[in-house]
């Protein structure tokens, strides 16, 4: 029972998160976000009783793509402001 | 109430990233936000994939001292979807990393990451 | 507005789509197919506790093989788009600002620990949750780190390829030996499938995690030292 109530809060996060994402018009908020959603996907999965995935997302989705995301946005936003 | 299950969690909410992703990949102007869009999809496909596999009241695929090793066919969720799961992600990192390279690329020509600013290909 | 409209309508139908795939979905009470085979059969076949790694590196190799091989591939396109950009523009240096004391001290003290990390990990990946591609993403990020904490130190690619290359050659001469001396290609019993549960077990797979393992890590160390190297676009 407390797995599905925590996996409801979660849920909704993502779900609020992935809009924000999509909607801000501030990239590196929207970068933030999607590592976030990344962060609390990779808990969902060690609920779902996959805790390779969890390491894998944990590692590469929310950890280097962010890095790589403010990398390539840095290099933009020097001459932008 | 029955409805409400892990498993049908897992499926909402990969099928209302998936949607999101779609939709933000539509409508959004900037490349970097069509790339989150992506990246948004990227992990809806995953959370479906982990959530198909999952089974109730089942333990992680690992044999170890918690888990009998002759009845681990009865204990232990679906390993083939996890295997699958762990390929699409480092392999979505790849096409995250080669997309923004090629946004480094345009951004060089243009100086301009808003997409409706490329048209060399419209006619 | 019509745009709208056709989006909305897109986005209805392929909820609705979604609606149906998981209204029709049936939860499954037991393994199937197979799956079931895996969690029969892997721990007396392949002696590898973790499940996951056993279909991951053994019986569906060849799709490691070949995610590997899109990894790669990656990181050399990546490296010759960049690289078509640096040309011809090395006279003006680029200026780092320096790291906060804080930074260099504790990157200083991390980064060996987070190697050791990565290196458990995919040692580890026969028996705990991780593996080479875990493993690899944990040192590239050690990587990070070093680069965060001192921007102005030069990384040999010469270096990171020859990682990369052993690490290639090796996986694929474990792949061969396997043909040779076991059933097929990536078979792990070329070696004394061991004593099940303990680090030196489970035949090949360990060494053939460990190369993985160092495959990922260059590559990924290799696409982030080229987006450092790159220019600001003025």
């Amino acid at each position: 029972m407390i797995y599905i109530i925590l996996s409801v809060f979660l849920g909704l996060f993502i779900m609020v998160m992935a809009i924000v994402a999509v909607q801000t018009d501030n990239l590196k908020v929207a970068i933030i976000a999607t590592g976030i959603v990344s962060l609390f996907a990779s808990i969902m999965f060690l609920i779902y009783a996959a805790p390779d995935v969890a390491m894998t997302e944990a590692a590469i989705g929310s950890g280097l793509s962010t890095i790589i995301f403010f990398y390539v946005l840095n290099k933009i936003r020097k001459s932008n402001d | 109430m029955q409805y409400l299950t892990l498993q049908n969690i897992g499926f909402a909410t990969g099928f209302i990233l998936i949607l999101i992703g779609i939709w933000g990949f539509l409508t959004q102007k900037n490349i970097i936000k069509i790339i989150i869009s992506f990246a948004l999809f990227d992990t809806g496909t995953h959370l479906l994939l982990v959530a198909v596999a999952y089974i109730k009241d089942r333990t992680a695929p690992i044999i170890d001292s918690s888990v009998n090793s002759a009845n681990a066919v009865n204990e232990i969720v679906d390993p083939v979807p996890h295997a699958l799961a762990l390929t699409a992600i480092v392999i979505g990192l790849g096409i995250t990393a080669l997309m923004l390279t090629f946004t480094l690329k345009l951004f060089k020509h243009k100086k301009s990451l808003d997409i409706t600013k490329y048209k060399d290909l419209k006619w | 507005m019509i745009k709208k409209v056709f989006i909305f309508v897109l986005l209805l139908g392929v909820g609705s789509i979604f609606l149906s795939l998981s209204d029709n979905f049936k939860e499954q009470k037991e393994l199937k197919g197979i799956g079931r085979y895996y969690a029969e059969n892997a721990a007396d076949e392949l002696g590898a506790a973790n499940l996951v790694t056993a279909v991951v590196v053994t019986y569906r190799g060849l799709d490691t093989l070949g995610e590997v091989s899109i990894l790669f591939l990656t990181s050399a396109i990546l490296g010759f788009i960049l690289s078509l950009k640096k040309t011809g523009s090395e006279d003006d240096k680029q200026v780092f600002l320096p790291a906060s004391e804080i930074l260099v001290t504790a990157s200083k003290v991390m980064i060996p620990i987070i190697f050791i990390f990565g290196a458990y990990v995919f040692i580890n990946g026969h028996l705990t949750p991780g593996g080479g591609f875990q493993g690899g993403a944990i040192i590239a990020s050690a990587i990070v780190l070093s680069i965060l904490a001192k921007p102005e130190s030069k990384i040999s690619h010469s270096f990171i390829s020859t990682i990369e290359s052993i690490a290639g050659i090796g996986f694929i001469g474990a792949g061969i030996l396997g043909i040779v001396l076991a059933s097929g290609f990536l078979d792990n019993r070329i070696m004394e499938l061991g004593t099940f549960g303990t680090l030196i077990s489970a035949g090949a797979i360990p060494i053939i995690y460990i190369f993985v393992g160092m495959k990922v890590g260059a590559e990924l160390t290799s696409i982030l030292v080229n987006l450092k190297e790159t220019k600001n676009i003025e």
